[in-house]
């Protein structure tokens, strides 16, 4: 039987911008996707904790606060503990090409979004991918 | 049955992962739910419902870190609404539980009803399933209370806690909704409003009016500020004592086939269907509704008509 994707939307860190945390949540619900929205100020262990209990496919990571190559590498750690490491994860903020490179090539998150980005492109992004996963 | 074995010892990756598997249904969930079978039946079952907004998250988080101290561990679901337009959902329930997070007692899970008629209480009563296999003491089931299907799920357990606030709708609206006829405990909750006292009183008056037997349990009326922790450890109390009563006054047993009973119909229902819809290939069900529409045949002997083809067939 076919499941709608899960998605875990969580903001690690200490920055308290949501608006487009909730803005993603709700794009991603209305292509049909089951969105579990944790909210502001959440540490590695909190995510990475969510995201076991609620078995999901994808998390969204939204980070503005720059302390994101502390943060999302720890995660990523995280999960990988958990033996999460088949979640595809994607980060949104203000992040350097740079540090989005150093991100992808080294710590295994998804695709890092920046500001002007589309939903649409992250909603079809994330699609793609579920789709070629078992 | 690795994943199974591997929930009972404890492991959380896998209790996850068997939440998702009878979430979905299919017959691997339902193996996996016979081999959980025997661990079941231990956890004490409690549903909260209510209207949107009435704090019963941050209710059920409270309750949650009060049994935790107690020394007991806590299971939780907290079904939201599925969009009836993109089979998507927001489940924010997560928000209000922050405080549980790190506590290795706790397992939370969030559910999306995913619009499937009567699917999403047989779907709640297998994952109170796996929670209660896991060796959960306390399952907490949240609902919102808004359709028949919710009020449902949150009746299905040994007790059930309807959450109310202040002024939220006059005391016809509860004899609608059939409140009162599920509530083994009626919390007012944001009870630091104006007209808590009145909502009560309301109640209590509603409640003495109803026919409850003399000899029973009469739903006690509490009050709670959940985001302050106030009158939290009454409710544990009175939730724990409703269960003492339904084992004492031997309606555990009542309760308990009452559960058996609802849920064997369930599981029923969807099997059935899901055999049924087997026997037929997509394009003649497609036909079927065509004619429907159409009016050339009418729902009732399209019905018949799949069901004599469907049954006789299914004994393999």
């Amino acid at each position: 039987m076919d499941r709608p994707i899960r998605v875990l939307i969580a903001k690690p860190g200490l920055d308290g911008h949501d608006r487009g945390a909730k803005v993603i949540a709700r794009a991603l619900r209305d292509a049909g996707m089951e969105v579990i929205y944790t909210g502001i100020q959440q540490t590695p262990q909190m995510i990475a904790e969510a995201a076991l209990q609620e078995d999901v496919d994808v998390i969204g990571l939204s980070i503005l606060s720059g302390a994101h190559m502390t943060l999302l590498p720890r995660i990523m750690e995280l999960l990988r503990d958990h033996g999460m490491d088949d979640v595809l994860v994607v980060a949104g903020g203000i992040i350097s090409d740079e540090d989005a490179r150093i991100l992808k090539e080294q710590h295994g998150i998804a695709e890092v979004y920046g500001p002007g980005a589309s939903t649409h492109e992250i909603v079809q992004f994330i699609q793609e991918r579920c789709k070629t996963r078992t | 049955m690795d994943l199974a074995q591997a929930l009972l010892n404890g492991n959380r990756r896998a209790l996850a992962q068997a939440l998702t598997l009878v979430e979905t249904g299919g017959p691997q969930a339902r193996s996996l739910l016979g081999a959980l079978f025997a661990h079941t039946g231990r956890a004490h079952i409690i549903g909260v419902t209510g209207a949107p907004g009435a704090g019963k998250s941050t209710l059920v988080a409270a309750l949650a870190a009060h049994w935790r101290r107690a020394g007991r561990t806590v299971g939780i679901i907290a079904v939201d609404p599925t969009s009836p337009f993109t089979r998507g959902a927001i489940l924010g329930d997560r928000i209000r539980m922050q405080a549980l997070s790190g506590d290795p007692g706790v397992f939370i899970r969030s559910m999306a009803s995913r619009g499937r008629l009567g699917g999403i209480a047989r779907a709640t009563g297998d994952a109170v399933a796996v929670l209660d296999a896991a060796g959960f003491n306390v399952v907490l089931v949240e609902t919102v209370g808004a359709g028949q299907g919710e009020v449902e799920i949150a009746a299905a357990a040994h007790t059930t806690m309807v959450i109310e606030t202040p002024g939220a709708g006059d005391d016809i609206q509860a004899i609608k909704a059939g409140i009162l006829e599920i509530a083994d405990l009626l919390v007012v909750n944001k009870a630091d409003r104006d007209g808590a006292e009145q909502t009560v009183r309301q109640l209590r008056a509603m409640l003495s009016l109803a026919d409850l037997p003399a000899d029973g349990w009469t739903p006690p009326v509490l009050t709670a500020v959940a985001t302050r922790g106030e009158g939290i450890d009454a409710i544990a109390t009175a939730a724990e004592r409703h269960l003492a009563y339904l084992r004492e006054s031997g309606r555990f047993t009542g309760r308990e086939q009452e559960r058996a009973r609802r849920e064997l119909r369930l599981i029923l229902q969807e099997t059935a269907l899901e055999r049924v819809r087997a026997r037929v290939s997509p394009s003649d069900w497609e036909a079927l509704i065509a004619q429907i529409v159409e009016r050339r045949l009418d729902p009732y002997a399209a019905a018949d008509y799949v069901l004599d083809r469907a049954l006789p067939r299914s004994e393999e």
